[in-house]
This record gives C-alpha cells, structure tokens and sequence, in this order.
C-alpha cells in the first residue's frame, strides 16, 4: 500500500491546487493562522493556564483585571480576567474550541442534508425536485439567521433554561444545521444537473445499477469539489451563526462558554470599562471567520468559478 | 403577466399557510394558556371545565381554524406579559425598528453606490483595493461586534496615550487616535415627536438623531460590504457590453457612459435584491437592538424569549412572515415588470 500513497502524495505534489496555493501569500498566511488557531483549541486542556470550568480554580477577587501592559494587571492572567476571575487567556481558549465545534459539527450536519436533498432534486427531478427547492428557497428568503433564532427561541421555550444550556452543543449544531442546508442543497443540485446529462451516467444506467448507487457511487464524487468549496465558507456562517444565537442568550451557557458567549458576558462590563473583556473573544472570533473566509475564496477562484453560484 | 401575478400570489398565500401552521404549532405545543389565567388553588375539575369552555380539548384542526380566523381578522391573542393583544404590542413597537431599517438602508444607499461604482470604473486603483480588502474584512465581522466596537469608540471614548507626548508626532498620533465619545448608546432617547397613531419619530430632533446614528451605521455595516460587491460586479459586467463599446466608439464622455448609460442597467439587479436584503435585515436588527436596547421588534422578540410570552412570539412570527412574504412578492412582481427577459408563467424552458 505504501506505493499507492506515495504516488498519490507525489499527484499532489504536481497538482494545480498545491501549485497555486504556494504561490498565494493570503492563502498560506490563512492556512497557518487557521492550523494554528485549530491546534490551540483542540489542545486547549494541555495549553490552558487554568480550567474556566473548574470553579476551585477561580477567584472572584481577581475578578476584572486588565491584560498585560496596562494599569493594575497580573502577570498570571496574560489577557486579564473577566467578570467572575476567570483567566481570559483559559476561556478564549476553550470558548474557540466550543465555537470551533459547533461551526463544524454544523457542516456536518447541514451537508449530509444538504447532499442528500440535493442530490434527490437534482437527479430525480420533478415534483420532488420542485418541492424541495421551493422549501429550500422559502427557508432562504427568511434569511438563516433567522430561521435559528426562531428554532432556537423555540427549542429554548420548550426545554427550559437550564436543561437547554446542558444540552445546548447538539442543540446549536441541530439548529444551525438544519437552518443552513438550502445553501449546500442549491450547489450540489446545480452540479448534479450538469452531470447527470454526461456519457457515464448514461453508461452506469446501462449497466443496470440502481439509482442510488449511480447518485452516491458515480455522480456524488464528481460533485465534491463545490461541496468543498462551499463547505468552507459554511464553516464561517456558521460560527457566526452561533456567535450570533450565543449573544442573544439563545446558545452556550455561559458555564461552558463559546466566543459568542465571552463576548456577550463581557458586553454587560463595556460601560465600566473593561473593554478587554468583550473586544479580545470579538477580535478571536473576526481573525478565525475572516482565514476561514479567505480560504474559502481562495478555493473557489482555484477550483471552479463557475459552479459556485448554483 | 396575468398568469404570473396569480401564481405568485397564490405562490405567497401558501407560504404564508405553512407559517400560520408552523406558529399555530408552536402555540398549541408550548403555551399553555389555563396556567396563565387561573390560580395553582383551581381543582382539576373546574380546570377541566375550562378547558372545554375554551375549546382547547378540540381536534388539532379545529383549533386551527378557530386560530387562522381569528389571525385574519386581526386577533393573534393577548401577550401574558403586557397584558394587551399582541397585535397592538407589535404595532407600539414597530415604528422604533422602521426608523433604524431607513436609517441604515439610507446609509447603505449613499456609501455603496458611490464605492461600488468607483471600484468598478478604476479596478486597479489602490482605493479601490482598499476598498474590497475592507470589505471582505467587514463581511467577517458579526453586526454585534460592530456594534460593541462602535460603542466603545464613539460613546464610551478611547483615550491613546500610548505615543511620547513630548513629541509632535507623538502628539498628533494620540490625538488621531483618541476619540472623544459622548454619542448616545442606548434607547431612542426623550425628544420623540409624535406623527400620527403610535407612531413617534426620532427624525425630527437633534437628540433623536444622536441616537438613531450608531444603531444605524451597526445594522448598515453587514449589508455594506454586500451592497459593494453586488454594484461593483453588476457595473464592471455592464462595463463590458457591447452599448458600452458603441458609446465609447462614438466619443461621448466618460462620465456619460458611466452615470447615464451603465449606471442605469446597473441598478436594475441591484435593486431586486436589494428588496429581498431589507427584508432579511429584519433579522439582524434583533441582534442590533438588542445591543443599543432600542425599543423596536427586535428586542421585543427577545424578552418574549426570556419571558415565555408564547403568545406574543407567535404574533411575531406571522407579522415578520407577511412582512417577508410581502417584500419577496412585491420584489418577484417588480422585477418582472421590468425586466422583460424573466419568464413569466415559470414554465420549464
């Protein structure tokens, strides 16, 4: 087996994707932030100065202090503290792990919909084409945020306060999930009708394979490049998404807090002027959002322009 | 066209089915309202009887029905926490969101057409790079981070002290960098003016500008950089057709070419989608006046959440679903009015 992966490591090596991606500084400048910044969070119980969800670990009189640098600060805490003594530095950490979590559980969940819906639509046709599309289309028109707010206020009402902050990761991942598939459904259909009119689905037909074994064995892999390309700003959406719904109180509690969450419990403190509290998680979550953004430009000028719009 | 404006409007009127289900739903699932009107000191029997009274123990559908007639006459239920029909509650609230939604969409309108435009005619020009980095950075940044930022600046101050102040450009560089704050941050201030129902405006005095500036410029910033793109790409394919060539052949003024004649096909994709935009903002002024607690829908959402005020979530729900509904048919019908070329009946090519 090892020859088969060297070559297939060599066919990278000499492909159009390696060759421009190292001649892109933004991309590359991107991708080390983005490997750097997924490292720290996944790594964050190992690199964290303190646990922000072990309470023995907090003080309450450090409640509030300033990052290094300025008046007043601690050397212990680099970033300062919030509200409760929790180490900034600590909670940013996690609270990007959460964020970074949800945004691609999310993915995960809004791709699988979204290829399964698209690829139904798309090869089937017909009613359940135009029936799925015109859900998808509605569900746009409202806008996906909020269609999650809306799942979100109602997922909240019906499971109260503190049964939903227990539950609230696979809750957001549902929510955002399920409010975001139109826009994976909409590109994986658009490349389906391209393909299905090709020679080797009418090949594979011939042979007499079924119907879905010619959606997912033969048209879905020619298919995945969009999905990649879209994917990827969908990861963006969505940590927005759930910084969004966290801020509004609809999302991570803030025992177990996200960036959305951070910078929400530090918003309450801006008037007292503890800016550090807020704007650090909010200038975190911008830095994350706008590689993953950049990324995601980036791969769709390099793999196909022309699919991107559906 | 006849065709078209029956199917889009029967197309608005079932979408706007499925929403009355979908909030009937949510209501009958989550409110229970026997538990907001009697005592926990009422026996199982006398609830029972009111139950019935009320008609809650009837068939789904009944219920339905007796909740869609009452919605279209214009009752959607009290909400528990102010105690008045929701409608009205809805209606009080609705002109502080209007204001913002104009207040940012006027914004948008000034800054984007300009920069769209100027991005367009001098791609290579270094603004106009600046201007797309900057937008591309914009796009990344929640409206609610903006908003937090724009606070900070602009109404709590930033005193920079960090440049030598015994130097001139030490000085001139903490002095640029310092901002003076003072701009009101929260509500929509005192001087309302009164126009007509419940209707009072922040347009028409100085204070109720203050206010309405921040708000504003946070809910313009996520449509803004949208706005830019859209114009920018809509111009520079415009830019490229064959007209354009002629006008050029034939030696008329730059700023012709790009005002009257490319301008003009330009703004006829812009604004159909600009239409659908204001109708998505909707959503972002929950996030925008819930930092600037201004006084609109939004915010009133929001506390019904915290509050369980199911009745009330729901009258939300149908005002912003006619509210989308409308706009994207309004939008759809315009659109084919003036652009010939879109198909009319919907029919498979």
């Amino acid at each position: 087996m090892t020859t088969a992966t060297v070559s297939r490591w060599d066919r990278f090596r000499e492909s159009f994707f390696w060759y421009s991606f190292k001649r892109d500084k933004v991309a590359i400048l991107s991708t080390l932030v983005l490997v750097l910044m997924v490292f720290a969070a996944v790594f964050a119980p190992l690199l964290a100065p303190t646990d922000p969800y072990d309470l023995a670990q907090i003080n309450i009189m450090n409640s509030e202090l300033p990052p290094a640098g300025l008046d007043g600060s601690d050397p212990a805490f680099p970033l300062g503290t919030d509200a409760q003594g929790r180490d900034l530095l600590s909670t940013i950490l996690y609270g990007t792990r959460v964020s970074l979590l949800i945004g691609f559980g999310a993915v995960v969940l809004q791709a699988a919909l979204g290829i399964l819906f698209g690829l139904l639509a798309g090869y089937l046709g017909g009613k359940v084409d135009s029936i799925l599309m015109r859900i998808a289309d509605v569900q746009l028109s409202f806008s996906t945020l909020m269609v999650a707010i809306i799942v979100g206020a109602v997922f909240k009402a019906s499971f109260g306060n503190l049964m939903f902050g227990e539950i609230a990761i696979y809750m957001l991942i549902f929510i955002i999930g399920v409010a975001e598939w139109p826009q994976i459904a909409r590109t994986v259909r658009a490349s389906v009708l391209a393909e299905k009119k090709k020679e080797y689905v009418d090949a594979a037909k011939v042979m007499g394979f079924g119907t879905p074994r010619i959606m997912f064995r033969h048209i879905l892999p020619n298919t995945l490049s969009p999905i990649f390309v879209i994917a990827t700003v969908q990861i963006a959406n969505a940590i927005i998404s759930e910084a969004a719904l966290s801020f509004l109180g609809l999302g991570m509690p803030e025992t177990q807090p996200s960036l959305g969450s951070l910078i929400k419990s530090g918003f309450d403190y801006i008037q007292s002027g503890s800016w550090w509290i807020t704007l650090i998680p909010g200038l975190v979550l911008v830095v994350l959002v706008l590689v993953i953004n950049l990324l995601g430009d980036w791969s769709r000028d390099v793999m196909n322009p022309r699919l991107y719009k559906g | 066209m006849l065709a078209f404006l029956v199917q889009r409007i029967s197309q608005a009127l079932l979408v706007m089915f499925v929403i009355s289900v979908i909030a009937f739903a949510i209501q009958d699932g989550l409110g229970d309202p026997l538990q907001e009107m009697v005592g926990m000191s009422v026996s199982d029997e006398e609830r029972e009887a009111i139950r019935e009274e009320l008609g809650l123990n009837d068939p789904f559908l009944v219920q339905y029905f007796r909740f869609a007639g009452n919605a279209l006459q214009g009752d959607l239920g009290s909400s528990y926490f102010y105690g008045e029909p929701t409608l009205d509650v809805i209606l009080e609230h609705l002109p502080a969101t209007l204001e913002l939604v104009i207040g940012a969409s006027l914004i948008i309108v000034v800054f984007s057409v300009p920069i769209g435009v100027y991005a367009a005619i001098r791609p290579q020009a270094w603004l106009s790079k600046f201007f797309m980095g900057v937008s591309t950075v914009g796009i990344s940044i929640p409206v609610f981070l903006t908003a937090i930022v724009l606070i900070q600046l602009f109404s709590i101050g930033v005193v920079v002290d960090w440049f030598p102040s015994d130097t001139g450009w030490g000085r001139w560089l903490n002095d640029l960098l310092t901002t003076e704050g003072g701009l009101p941050s929260y509500g929509r201030g005192d001087e309302l003016t009164p126009l007509f129902g419940t209707w009072e405006t922040g347009f028409l005095s100085s204070d109720g500008l203050a206010h309405l500036i921040l708000p504003s410029v946070s809910l313009a910033s996520i449509m803004l950089p949208l706005f830019i793109r859209l114009i920018r790409a809509e111009m520079m394919e415009v830019l490229q057709s064959d007209y354009i060539r002629y006008a050029r052949a034939k030696g008329l003024s730059a700023g012709r070419i790009n005002f009257l004649h490319a301008l003009k096909n330009t703004m006829l994709p812009v604004i159909t989608v600009g239409g659908v935009q204001i109708g998505i903002m909707v959503a972002y002024t929950i996030l925008t006046e819930t930092v600037f607690q201004w006084p609109g829908v939004g915010l009133m959402f929001l506390e019904a959440i915290t509050r369980s005020d199911i009745p009330l979530i729901v009258a939300y729900l149908m005002v912003v679903g006619l509210i989308f509904v409308i706009t994207n048919t309004v939008v759809d019908l315009v659109y084919g009015l003036v652009n010939p070329t879109v198909k009319l009946t919907g029919k498979k090519a």
